[in-house]
């Protein structure tokens, strides 16, 4: 088990999980076919890759919240809350007591579209009182009293008569935080955060990601966010992982990951951010050549191959190693383990 | 949510009064009145009619005269609960057909609760489980609850029930019940009787209701809020009544208001079959025989009835969806 410096033990560790999707018609498609990620209590791990790559169904894999045609056929998802015996959450039965008894109460999640993902017909504070109502068997009453005071943590304004109202009567950024609510109501250990600022405005986006950093710092809890904004993961994460087509590619320390990308395809992402320069010294932005192909068409060996400059003969058939670059930074390529780390950087 | 109401309230008002002109001018259509086919049919057995009597008839009912001044008579009669007269059986028109139209919105009303009670927990499983064998035979049932005509459906019902158990279905009281005051044995006369029409009169909606509850739910279903319940660990069962249900239900309560004229003009043919005494069959002879205040008097209820229904619906659709309540001014 690989753990990472200077932190406690691991609260959920994800180890070489599968995802599948089936469908009646087509061949079964391996959405996500090699994840290993490591959550600590008060640590914030990133979870970056373009659209499609597979984080979200990474991080709902986590609470089991895939449709019924998916399935996790390989690896495990260990919650190991402080001193308690670990869970494999991937063999719990969908809809089974245990894993209810983890989802909103010990693991929760806030979603991307705080428009859509709060029920339109029930107010807000409706939508908070029975996450405790459910996982804590408070009365109704004490419930709208800790709701309200959540509220009025997660910084929304009147928060006694905000309870009242709907989510259409908020707006956006006052939605997430009524979300952002509802996920802590129970105080969990680990928050996943499913790109919650992609739909905000960056002032908005701003404010939210500090609430999220404040609040860590108050409950302490161990945090997965999704995102495909590197600035955003330089704002807020401590580590961060790569995911490419499915396989996530590199972990580390969001320093080491910023300032030595082992991956090349964590190093072409890294030269595919706009900085700021004097006009004389602007330089054109490398994009990534080529497009992501189908996970059908996805190569046996790394699933780079087909776009990294550096591919060479066993990339498209062997599956690389995960590869310590030191200090708990991984990666997997096969040019970490045939030739020295400076070759390629 | 007062102001709203008040103002469906006017709404519904403005309406009636359009409605009444419209049913009064429909039952003035067809050439002639019931006074000149009357005079035919007894000139035509021979007897002579007092010209005195029919000139009393004529100005009584207006008769003649232009259309606005034939329909204040009959609106301002209306509004003193006067309906004015039925010239086939010769007594008021209220006194004809309140029982009728009771037994009518009974019956209707048992059907509509049979139809929800029947059509919600089919339609929710269809949905949930969408392509199952449940699901297969659900949409199985609900196209054949479509296809069958009602009074189709009645007939098969009455030969079965005929040849199964030698019983014969069809009005709604034994012979001794009929005239009988209300009580513990008729309500149970009544019932033993009124399976039968209450089914077949529930069969098209249920299966019209399933097939909209299920295309509903199901759209509700892939909705980000129904993984976000998932997500705080409630049950299935109650993520699914409590969020995607409640939402899939809005469309469907906002048609209750023309459920109901609905069953009452598509009941008229089973009603014939069956025997019931209901309003139906007394609208088709009204306007056979040009009776035209009972026609004009059932015509008109039944709009009310639609009418009303709707603003029915449109109350609990604000009262159950605060989206309506708190939008648009």
């Amino acid at each position: 088990m690989p753990l990472i410096p200077m932190a406690d033990k691991p609260i959920l560790t994800i180890s070489d999980m599968s995802i599948v999707f089936s469908s009646p018609d087509e061949a079964d498609i391996e959405a996500v076919r090699q994840v290993d990620l490591t959550l600590t209590p008060g640590k914030t791990l990133a979870l970056v890759g373009e659209s499609g790559c597979g984080k979200s169904v990474t991080a709902r894999a986590v609470l089991r919240l895939l449709d019924r045609n998916a399935s996790i056929p390989r690896g495990s998802i260990l919650f190991q809350p402080g001193g308690e015996a670990p869970t494999d959450i991937a063999r719990l039965k969908q809809d089974s007591l245990p894993l209810r008894a983890i989802r909103g109460s010990q693991i929760s999640m806030i979603f991307q579209e705080p428009m859509s993902s709060l029920s339109p017909v029930h107010t807000i504070g409706d939508q908070i009182d029975e996450m405790m109502i459910l996982h804590e068997g408070l009365k109704p009453k004490a419930a709208r009293e800790r709701t309200v005071a959540l509220l009025d943590q997660v910084g929304i304004p009147g928060a006694r008569q905000r309870a009242e109202a709907y989510p259409f009567e908020l707006s956006g950024g006052l939605r997430q935080r009524a979300m952002i609510a509802m996920a802590l109501a129970c105080t969990p250990q680990v928050l996943i955060a499913d790109e919650p600022t992609t739909a905000l405005d960056v002032t908005t986006q701003a404010q939210i990601l500090d609430l999220l950093r404040q609040l860590q710092a108050d409950f302490g809890m161990a945090m997965l966010f999704i995102t495909h904004d590197l600035g955003v993961v330089a704002e807020i994460a401590d580590e961060v992982a790569v995911m490419y087509l499915g396989d996530v590619v590199e972990q580390g320390s969001v320093y080491d990951v910023f300032a030595r990308p082992s991956h090349p395809y964590t190093q072409a992402l890294m030269s595919s951010i706009p900085k700021m320069a004097r006009k004389a010294e602007r330089v054109r932005l490398s994009p990534i050549k080529g497009t992501v192909p189908a996970p059908r068409d996805r190569p046996d060996g790394c699933a780079f191959t087909s776009r990294c400059p550096y591919a060479f003969e066993p990339c498209a058939t062997v599956r690389p190693e995960r590869t310590d670059v030191g200090n708990g930074h991984h990666a997997r390529c096969h040019l970490l383990t045939r030739q020295p780390v400076e070759a390629v950087a | 949510m007062v102001g709203y109401i008040i103002q469906r309230f006017i709404a519904m008002l403005l309406t009636l009064v359009a409605v009444s002109i419209v049913a009064f001018a429909i039952i003035q259509l067809p050439p002639g009145d019931y006074l000149t086919s009357y005079i035919a049919s007894l000139s035509a057995t021979g007897d002579q009619v007092d010209p005195r009597v029919i000139e009393n008839l004529r100005s009584q009912y207006g008769l003649g005269e232009p259309f606005y001044v034939q329909y204040w008579k009959w609106v301002t009669g209306i509004v003193q609960g006067n309906f004015g007269h039925s010239f086939e059986w010769k007594r008021p028109v209220w006194e004809l057909i309140w029982g009728r139209l009771g037994y009518s919105i009974l019956l209707e009303g048992l059907a509509v609760v049979v139809m929800w009670l029947v059509a919600l927990p089919i339609g929710i499983y269809a949905a949930v489980r969408k392509y199952s064998l449940g699901d297969y035979l659900a949409t199985i049932g609900g196209f054949i609850g479509l296809a069958v005509p009602n009074f189709f459906f009645a007939l098969i019902l009455m030969y079965l029930a005929f040849t199964w158990f030698g019983t014969t279905l069809g009005g709604l009281f034994s012979p001794e019940f009929e005239n009988a005051r209300w009580s513990l044995p008729r309500i149970w006369d009544f019932l033993s009787h009124a399976w039968a029409p209450i089914l077949v009169l529930a069969t098209g909606g249920t299966a019209e209701l399933i097939r909209i509850l299920r295309a509903n739910l199901l759209d509700e279903l892939k909705k980000p809020y129904v993984t976000t319940a998932r997500a705080k660990g409630l049950p299935e069962w109650k993520v699914v009544l409590k969020y995607p249900v409640r939402l899939a239900l809005n469309p469907l309560i906002s048609t209750i208001g023309w459920l109901l004229p609905a069953l009452v003009s598509g009941s008229v043919i089973v009603s014939v079959v069956m025997n019931l005494p209901t309003a139906g069959p007394m609208l088709l002879r009204s306007l056979t025989t040009q009776d035209m205040y009972l026609a004009g008097a059932i015509i008109l209820l039944l709009s009310v009835l639609t009418v009303v229904g709707t603003l029915i619906s449109d109350i609990l659709l604000a009262w159950i969806d605060p989206r309506i309540r708190y939008g648009g001014k």
